[in-house]
């Protein structure tokens, strides 16, 4: 070899390749089987791993670089907001409710897709996705760990934040984000990447990320905006990778093409069953509104969701089964889970309320077709009961769905006047759904939703027995945490500070 | 009406959260490394077995035969969360850069002596490869492993070794273009000298212990390699020959495995003080390893060092580790 | 025809891009929200690098973007030159 070479001017795909792509090498010692011995066992045949196609061909230097700059600014943000009483700016501290809700639920799905994309970055028997899986993993801690630091600030001054890791493991509604994920981590590799890369982040994310974080900067929380904004700008590479995934899997062999539609099937209901809770987070959750969930779902779900499955149509990829089902539903989620959150309120680590009389205006207006007819006389109903000094709260413990968690609160597709409820037996058991689609996920794996763990049942057994007090302590469940927003210590800290600040 | 939030002082409800008072007391305001690590992973109430092995739980501290108490003990001295990771990691890449700079408009390159380049094109460059198992070593001690402030250096690293490999690629391309990462990959796959180390590694890729793994790779294997490679070949005997220009572009990579080790050494001996069991096995992966790795590594370094000097040099590391494993706690 | 997106924080730094974007693609439509700005065209957009370089008068690297991008929607392909999102249906 002439060592001395001048070298040429390589492009960057030609950089990127040699730089990622030609590290790895065929093992001749060991059979490629002991060391990926997951690759093989959900059926998806590869042929060549070569043919993956990394469309953000970064490298260590420049994912340093440019996640260092993004990592000054946000923190810059942060600092500036806990030395300034940056959360006496937000409009109001109904708004801090979908925060904690965030934190809850939503930063402990992102430290499992970081586990969770380490271990497919470690399980694909090719270099191109393990190292964009890598990178993913990296960054999916950095999402938990940011919306951790800045909820510490928020934690200083009010209830329902402190609990998270407790409550992300125990209290009920945080098993249903939970179980999303676990589910997905105890599936193969390929699944896992369907579930999370392409469904959650493709198909999903944007509706998390976007039009909601624009509504947190409209009401004045930066901190989240900036989070939201910051980690979904490394969404823009995950998406990329789980799109670019899908068109791998179903390019190496045809044979993947069912395996691949039923995951799809599978994973857009899950996801779409977990963003009802987003869905009420936009509706209600936001004093100040950008866009209602049905505008948001238009944008994101509906027109880029459908560009999305014309594009995948050339594989022979079709729009996700109970795609209508989720369409119908749109109008009537967000109503019905937060009139389930306000009844459920005495266990929630988080406030809700009826809404305001300019609340209902908006829903009115943004709903056209269901609210007034369907859901304001319920509202009607619990803002009479408070004004006659009671309150509306539903002692009974929900029925929760085997497959998505949520309460069975919400209704047949065809008649919003009846709640839909779905069985399965198994093995002697009977099981409980909320809708057809959950119980289509159920009805494909039920050896695997059997075991999930499900919260209300748990409080019924030993130790708790039923007892409610010792339930919130097992929970770590304070009262100050919970209930109508109307009487809360947050409520009354906010206007308080409010007013030592305000000048007129 | 004006709002001016500045000005006042509101006293605060919470230091922190839960979590972190049970763990430290509410005394101090915990720093971002503690929001950032503790208890973050789930731990009770996980929902369904993994398929891909219904044996295990989906987070398994019995996944290896090293037992902890609490795997939180596993502090990471340099308190990397993501953010003061890559700061730092920015901060060393931007003087990487600048080195890459100097080197090219000195034509340091072109100005090395044969020698020099021969036993870089030999020795460094196949390194990229050994660097690509260890970043896939790496991701599974942080995809399988338990508690966060162990796995979570772990991808650090993973990303620390991926990038190694392409500062060494970026040198191959500067001496010999794209024809010295061909070279340095046939000799990786069929050179005599290569072949026990590839071996070794596919072995351990093999291994799903995570701590085993860990262990094997950054402690013993990485506390051989980097003192041999870094330390002593590139840093003072590629110096002797004139290979400023080689040094200078190997500079990460030894202050790189300066700082790891004080990690390493930290995660081995809290878990060989926390049971005489654990010690028992930290002391016969080291052990094995050790010996293991010594003599697999000989043929490397005699790509650079004639003989004897080979022996003395391969010795003089090994008995080096051997000094840190018992300033850990092993073998005493 | 499907539309593409690509949506940037809004601040000082992506005003120009935005202005670029603008130029390269006549057809694509700004629309402004808080914190953000959303450019969308029907089928295909490109974000070309020497007309971010005019604009900003200094070197642009692509990979930049990522700094200050919220999200897309589109297959992508990058490189050196230019940064394009296209449906194929």
């Amino acid at each position: 070899m002439d060592i001395k070479k001048t070298p040429r001017k390589l492009n960057v795909k030609e950089k990127y390749r040699l730089m990622t792509r030609d590290l790895a090498w065929e093992p001749s010692y060991r059979d490629e089987k002991e060391i990926y011995p997951y690759v093989d066992y959900e059926g998806i045949k590869i042929h060549d791993w070569s043919k993956w196609e990394d469309p953000f061909r970064l490298t260590m230097d420049a994912y340093w670089k440019y996640q260092a700059e993004k990592e000054r600014k946000y923190y810059a943000i942060i600092d500036a907001h806990a030395q300034n009483n940056g959360h006496l700016n937000v409009t109001d501290a109904r708004y801090l409710t979908a925060i904690k809700l965030f934190l809850q639920g939503i930063s402990p799905g992102e430290y499992a897709a970081h586990r969770g994309f380490a271990r497919v970055g470690r399980e694909f028997a090719g270099v191109g996705p393990q190292v964009a899986c890598q990178m993913q993993s990296i960054d999916e801690i950095r999402h938990a760990q940011t919306q951790v630091h800045a909820m510490s600030n928020y934690n200083k001054y009010y209830n329902g934040f402190k609990d998270f890791a407790q409550q992300r493991d125990r209290i009920w509604y945080t098993s249903v984000p939970r179980s999303f994920f676990d589910d997905a981590m105890s599936a193969g590799p390929f699944e896992f990447l369907i579930a999370i890369g392409f469904s959650f982040e493709y198909v999903l994310t944007n509706l998390l990320f976007v039009p909601f974080m624009s509504g947190a900067a409209y009401n004045g929380d930066m901190a989240t905006c900036t989070f939201g904004f910051s980690a979904q700008s490394d969404e823009a590479r995950h998406m990329t990778l789980g799109l670019e995934c899908i068109k791998f899997m179903l390019e190496q062999d045809p044979a993947n093409i069912p395996i691949v539609q039923k995951w799809i099937d599978k994973w857009f209901w899950r996801g779409c069953r977990l963003l009802t809770l987003v869905a009420a987070m936009m509706d209600y959750m936001l004093p100040k509104r950008v866009m209602s969930w049905r505008e948001a779902w238009n944008i994101y779900g509906v027109e880029n969701g459908n560009a999305l499955f014309r594009d995948l149509a050339r594989y022979g990829i079709r729009q996700p089964m109970h795609w209508d089902d989720v369409e119908k539903s749109i109008d009537h989620t967000s109503h019905q889970i937060m009139l389930g959150l306000y009844q459920w309120k005495f266990g929630t680590a988080f406030h809700s309320w009826t809404p305001t009389a300019s609340d209902i205006e908006w829903l009115k207006e943004k709903y056209p077709t269901t609210f007034e007819q369907y859901y304001l006389p319920r509202w009607e109903y619990a803002i009479a009961q408070k004004e006659a000094g009671g309150e509306y709260n539903n002692f009974g413990l929900p029925k929760l769905c085997q497959t998505c968690q949520l309460p069975c609160l919400f209704t047949e597709p065809d008649d919003p006047t009846q709640l839909a409820h779905r069985e399965t037996e198994f093995e002697g058991e009977k099981y409980h759904f909320c809708s057809d689609g959950c119980q289509h996920v159920f009805d494909q794996e039920p050896e695997k939703y059997v075991q999930a763990w499900l919260p209300m049942p748990a409080l019924m057994q030993a130790p708790l027995k039923g007892d409610l007090a010792a339930w919130m302590e097992w929970v770590s469940l304070e009262p100050t945490a919970a209930g109508d927003y109307a009487n809360s210590e947050d409520k009354a800290n906010f206007e308080k500070w409010r007013k030592q600040v305000s000048t007129d | 009406m004006q709002i001016d939030v500045q000005t006042v002082n509101i006293e605060q409800k919470n230091q922190t959260f839960t979590h972190l008072k049970r763990r430290f007391g509410d005394k101090k305001i915990p720093s971002r490394y503690q929001e950032a690590s503790y208890d973050l992973q789930a731990t009770e109430n996980l929902h369904y077995r993994p398929t891909w092995a219904p044996e295990q739980e989906l987070y398994d501290p019995n996944l290896s035969k090293i037992r902890m108490t609490d795997w939180y003990d596993l502090k990471d001295p340099r308190q990397f969360y993501y953010s003061t990771y890559t700061l730092t990691r920015a901060r060393q890449q931007e003087t990487m850069e600048s080195n890459f700079k100097t080197v090219e408009s000195l034509n340091l390159i072109e100005n090395l002596p044969d020698q020099v380049l021969k036993i870089a094109q030999d020795l460094l460059i196949p390194l990229r490869h050994v660097n690509y198992a260890s970043n896939l070593n790496n991701t599974l001690v942080c995809g399988y492993g338990y508690g966060t402030v162990f796995t979570q250096p772990c991808i650090y690293h993973a990303m620390d070794n991926l990038g190694i490999a392409q500062y060494l690629s970026r040198l191959g391309l500067m001496i010999g273009d794209v024809e010295s990462l061909e070279v340095a990959k046939q000799d990786w796959m069929n050179s005599d000298a290569w072949q026990p180390l590839r071996r070794s590694l596919e072995d351990l890729m093999c291994v799903r212990d995570p701590v085993e793994v860990f262990i094997k790779q950054n402690f013993v294997l990485d506390g051989l390699l980097y003192p041999l490679v870094y330390q002593r070949i590139a840093d003072k005997h590629l110096l002797e020959l004139g290979g400023s220009g080689i040094s200078i572009l190997t500079q990460f990579m030894t202050n790189w495995y300066q700082e790891s080790v004080r990690w390493v050494d930290s995660v081995l001996k809290t878990m060989a003080d926390e049971s005489p069991q654990n010690k028992a096995v930290l002391e016969e992966w080291v052990g094995s390893a050790a010996n293991h790795f010594t003599s697999v590594l000989l043929p490397v370094v005699a790509l650079a060092v004639q003989g004897n000097d080979a022996d003395e040099l391969v010795s003089e590391v090994h008995d080096e580790l051997m000094t840190r494993a018992s300033k850990a706690g092993l073998f005493r | 025809m499907s539309t593409v997106f690509i949506i940037l924080q809004a601040n000082e730094d992506t005003r120009p891009i935005v202005d670029a974007i603008e130029q390269d693609n006549p057809l694509a439509e700004v629309i402004h929200e808080p914190a953000m700005v959303k450019v969308q065209a029907e089928g295909r957009l490109v974000v070309r690098r020497e007309t971010i370089e005019e604009e900003i008068g200094r070197e642009f690297d692509m990979q930049e973007l990522n700094i200050n991008l919220i999200t897309l929607s589109g297959n992508v392909d990058e490189d050196e030159d230019a940064l394009t999102l296209t449906w194929n249906s």
